[in-house]
């Protein structure tokens, strides 16, 4: 299923999301089912899988590295399900470094500040990443394709560290 | 979910953490990375004169069973040679340590860090 059309909206990277939010709510209002229960079974059974489409395709496009997964899987490059390794020795190690930075901020004096300049680095990361990822996409070519996949791996890796490292803040302040 | 008790005690004693020089002649390194849950493992092989690997070790940022299978990997790879090394399956991980289908992508992983580690020394030996 191709999430852009569903809301009739251009299949590109830079989405306006204000107006994807608006166009998610009148979908769903129009495919509810208590629209249809005055309708047969089968009509109704067919709201009901509707509805689940459409939420399915708002959260999808919503989330930046899920719509730039889409926007590959229509272009025919299936990333979502890999389990294929990832092997980029000089990004791994930069991983590892930030990792040990993490396991490190607890036997800091100033643990507060700490994970603020890591969150800081961590920010910055993203935004190169996803503005290189944009570009990569805009391309569309075969060979620009492949590097937003690379993109999208190792932005996922910079959300699993901003999740790592939001968890230790929590667990800071209890 | 719960782990099997294989995967808790290398999880809790993990074996042959840390690392080697990585500018020792003799130390060949791989590094490996899985983007769906963020895991990052670092496996390290020295490997002796003869080809015979003497001493393993890793480090892995990840869940018990990512732990739990570089652990067991580096210890199955001591003592064996290259060639023997090389053909460790990520089945054998996991039937060893009894990991569920959501889990296999670990054993993956190890088996390719391995891998990544063996072929990082042919590279440093030339071929």
């Amino acid at each position: 299923m191709n999430y852009f059309q569903l809301f009739n909206l251009p299949a590109k990277f830079d989405l306006d999301l204000t107006e994807l939010g608006s166009r998610y709510l009148k979908l769903q209002k129009q495919f509810h089912p208590d629209q249809h229960s005055s309708g047969s079974e089968r009509d109704k059974l067919l709201a009901v899988q509707h509805t689940a489409n459409i939420n399915d395709a708002y959260h999808s496009l919503k989330q930046p590295l899920l719509r730039a997964e889409h926007l590959l899987a229509l272009r025919g490059l299936k990333i979502s399900h890999e389990q294929r390794s990832f092997t980029d020795p000089l990004f791994l190690m930069q991983q590892m470094e930030l990792r040990e930075q993490l396991a490190e901020i607890d036997q800091s004096d100033d643990p507060d500040s700490v994970i603020d300049s890591i969150d800081e680095q961590l920010q910055q990361q993203k935004k190169v990443l996803q503005h290189q990822l944009a570009d990569a996409l805009d391309a569309e070519t075969a060979e620009q394709d492949q590097l937003a996949a690379d993109l999208i791996r190792k932005l996922k890796f910079f959300y699993k560290l901003q999740q790592e490292l939001e968890l230790i803040e929590q667990q800071l302040q209890d | 979910m719960a782990y099997s008790n294989k995967v808790i005690d290398h999880y809790e004693n993990p074996r042959n953490v840390g690392s080697f020089d990585k500018d020792d002649a003799s130390v060949a390194t791989g590094m490996v990375g899985a983007p769906a849950c963020g895991d990052v493992m670092k496996l390290q092989i020295k490997v002796s004169a003869d080809g015979i690997i003497e001493d393993a070790k890793f480090k892995t940022y990840g869940c018990g069973s990512a732990i739990a299978s570089s652990s067991l990997v580096t210890e199955w790879v001591k003592g064996k040679s290259l060639d023997e090394a090389q053909q460790i399956k990520n089945t054998d991980i996991a039937q060893e340590l009894a990991l569920p289908p959501v889990k296999i992508h670990c054993s993956i992983l190890a088996e390719d860090a391995i891998k990544a580690a063996i072929a990082d020394y042919k590279q440093k030996h030339g071929g």
